[in-house]
């Protein structure tokens, strides 16, 4: 396989963007990384989303995107694995460009939330349907479930919950693409209303538009795009059964842990290596279970990372330092390719006022459903 | 979501049926082709208990359309005494008197009235027992 570099990054705001459209977002954030690797043309892309086809009734996306940058004629297509689809459009890019198939590939995530369909209602197909939505499960609900038993096993409390999402604020706060550009106290999460206990609406995501997208090529090539080119060390995909009542532990994310085994394994790094992280906060409780999973911290150790600094800028392992889905926003089919650019950037060196000093070695974890599919890139300095 | 008819009409959901792998003995609910401990494809027919234990719970306050008339509600995952797991709705119960290890009784009830055709969906919801 040859090496595979990321040569090029863009993306829109993330946020309630009520007057642009799906294709329109796409078309911004794939020629901002088209204009970051001064390319003209590309021999193939991926387009990762949730559901385009629920929210503003659009499949077939693919070719729909390409024709709308110029590059009708190229092998495009849509990649789905929910909230996990942006991770596994850069997977599949990463797979083409390093197989020799194909030289400069675009991964890319798109999705338009607000302003179409019910979304906890849209988000709830990506759970169970007939064992979880059946019931009256929804996304908060599972989550909730995963928070509950998490606090019975390690003793996890809610203020320890609060403090990801105040930790995630701070850092959107720095962040001019985020959703949520202010910071949170931990009064004000845990005094926020009740969505599925213990979880609050600050312990939650948001509803979010926007788009995102990063171009390979293999690393040889590099320099013909940037002076920075990031290399990707390793890459992981791995998935656990769709339905919480399917799993040995519900506090435990086995899918996040066997694909971080994956990437590490790729990469020749551990955990210890890793200087800066973006993993899929979609509710506090993620957070907590994803450092553990990755091996950032110790099992059962997650709920205390962000109350005692270790996982915030200046800390030991920053985690989230786009401020996260929490505060970033969270339009779901662009998460992963966003995550991935946060870390790019970071080792770039373009991080602002965010940026982890010297950082030469990050990891992306991205999560759908309620843990069902977890992938994990791992990118290098060059 | 319109749920289609084989759905609303399952039996495991009915019945509470569930399977027993001949290979490993391990009870699966509800049934299906392959066994997920041992790729098994031999079954015998099991029966789930009436009875469970809530392995974890959350009381859900925002919740789905055909939902939005019940909440604030308890989902559980429960586990019965054949080791099978199972995510129910806790109803007749006090929201904050369920977590974990509370024993429940499972009970053949409406789940709910499905989209603007109002189709009546039935199921099991647990109870808490005595
Ligand atoms: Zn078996």
């Amino acid at each position: 396989m040859r090496e595979v570099a990321i040569v090029g990054v863009g993306m829109t705001h993330f946020g309630e963007l009520w007057n642009d459209s799906l294709r329109g977002m796409f078309a911004e954030a794939a020629s901002g990384a088209m204009a970051d690797a001064g390319v003209d043309h590309l021999d193939g892309l991926y387009v990762g989303n949730m559901a385009a086809g629920q929210f503003v009734g659009q499949e077939h996306l693919g070719p729909l995107m390409a024709s709308q940058i110029g590059m009708a004629g190229i092998p495009a297509t849509r990649v789905e694995s929910a909230c996990a689809s942006g991770g596994a459009a850069l997977r599949a890019a990463y797979i083409e460009v390093a197989s020799g198939m194909s030289d400069l590939v675009m991964a890319a995530g798109v999705e338009k939330m607000n302003d179409g369909a019910d979304v906890t209602q849209v988000l709830a197909t990506a759970a169970d349907q007939e064992l979880e939505a059946y019931h009256g499960a929804t996304f908060p609900a599972l989550y909730a479930l995963i928070a509950r038993a998490h606090m019975a096993t390690y003793g996890t409390t809610e203020e320890d919950l609060a403090w990801v999402s105040v930790k995630n604020h701070h850092h959107g706060a720095m962040n001019p693409k985020a959703q949520f550009r202010r910071e949170v106290t931990v009064e004000q999460v845990l005094g926020s209303s009740k969505v599925a206990e213990p979880l609050r609406l600050l312990h939650c995501s948001p509803v979010s538009d926007g788009a995102a997208a990063v171009l390979l090529c293999p690393l040889d090539q590099a320099a013909r795009y940037t002076k920075r080119p990031v290399k990707i060390l390793g890459t992981g995909l791995a998935t656990a059964s769709l339905s919480l009542a399917d799993r040995k532990s519900p506090a435990i994310l086995d899918a996040v842990k066997d694909s971080a085994v994956h990437a590490y394994k790729m990469a020749g790094v551990g955990p210890g290596d890793i200087q800066v992280a973006e993993v899929h906060d979609c509710f506090a409780i993620a957070e907590i279970c994803c450092i553990e999973a990755l091996g950032l911290v110790e099992q059962g150790k997650g709920g205390a990372a962000a109350r005692d600094g270790l996982t915030a800028l200046g800390g030991k392992i920053p985690v989230n330092t786009s401020g996260g889905l929490k505060s970033k926003g969270h339009p779901v089919g662009a998460t992963g390719i966003a995550q991935a650019i946060e870390i790019v950037e970071q080792l770039r060196g373009l991080s602002g006022d965010r940026q982890v000093q010297g950082a030469e070695i990050g990891l992306a974890q991205n999560m759908g459903g309620s843990g069902a599919s977890s992938v994990v890139h791992i990118f290098g300095r060059v | 979501m319109p749920s289609p008819g084989y759905w609303r009409g399952i039996p495991s959901r009915l019945r509470l049926e569930a399977v027993r792998c001949s290979s490993c003995e391990n009870v699966v609910y509800p049934s299906r082709r392959i066994c997920p401990h041992c790729h098994g494809t031999k079954w015998e027919p099991a029966e789930l208990s009436r009875t469970g234990e809530v392995v974890t719970s959350t009381v859900v306050h925002v919740a789905p359309d055909d939902f939005a008339m019940e909440a604030p509600y308890v989902l559980a995952l429960i586990e019965t005494p054949e080791g099978a797991r199972l995510m129910l709705q806790v109803t007749d119960c006090e929201l904050n008197e369920i977590g974990p290890g509370t024993a429940v009784n499972l009970e053949f009830r409406r789940i709910r009235a499905e989209g603007n055709s109002g189709i009546l969906c039935y199921g099991f919801k647990a109870v808490p027992a005595g």
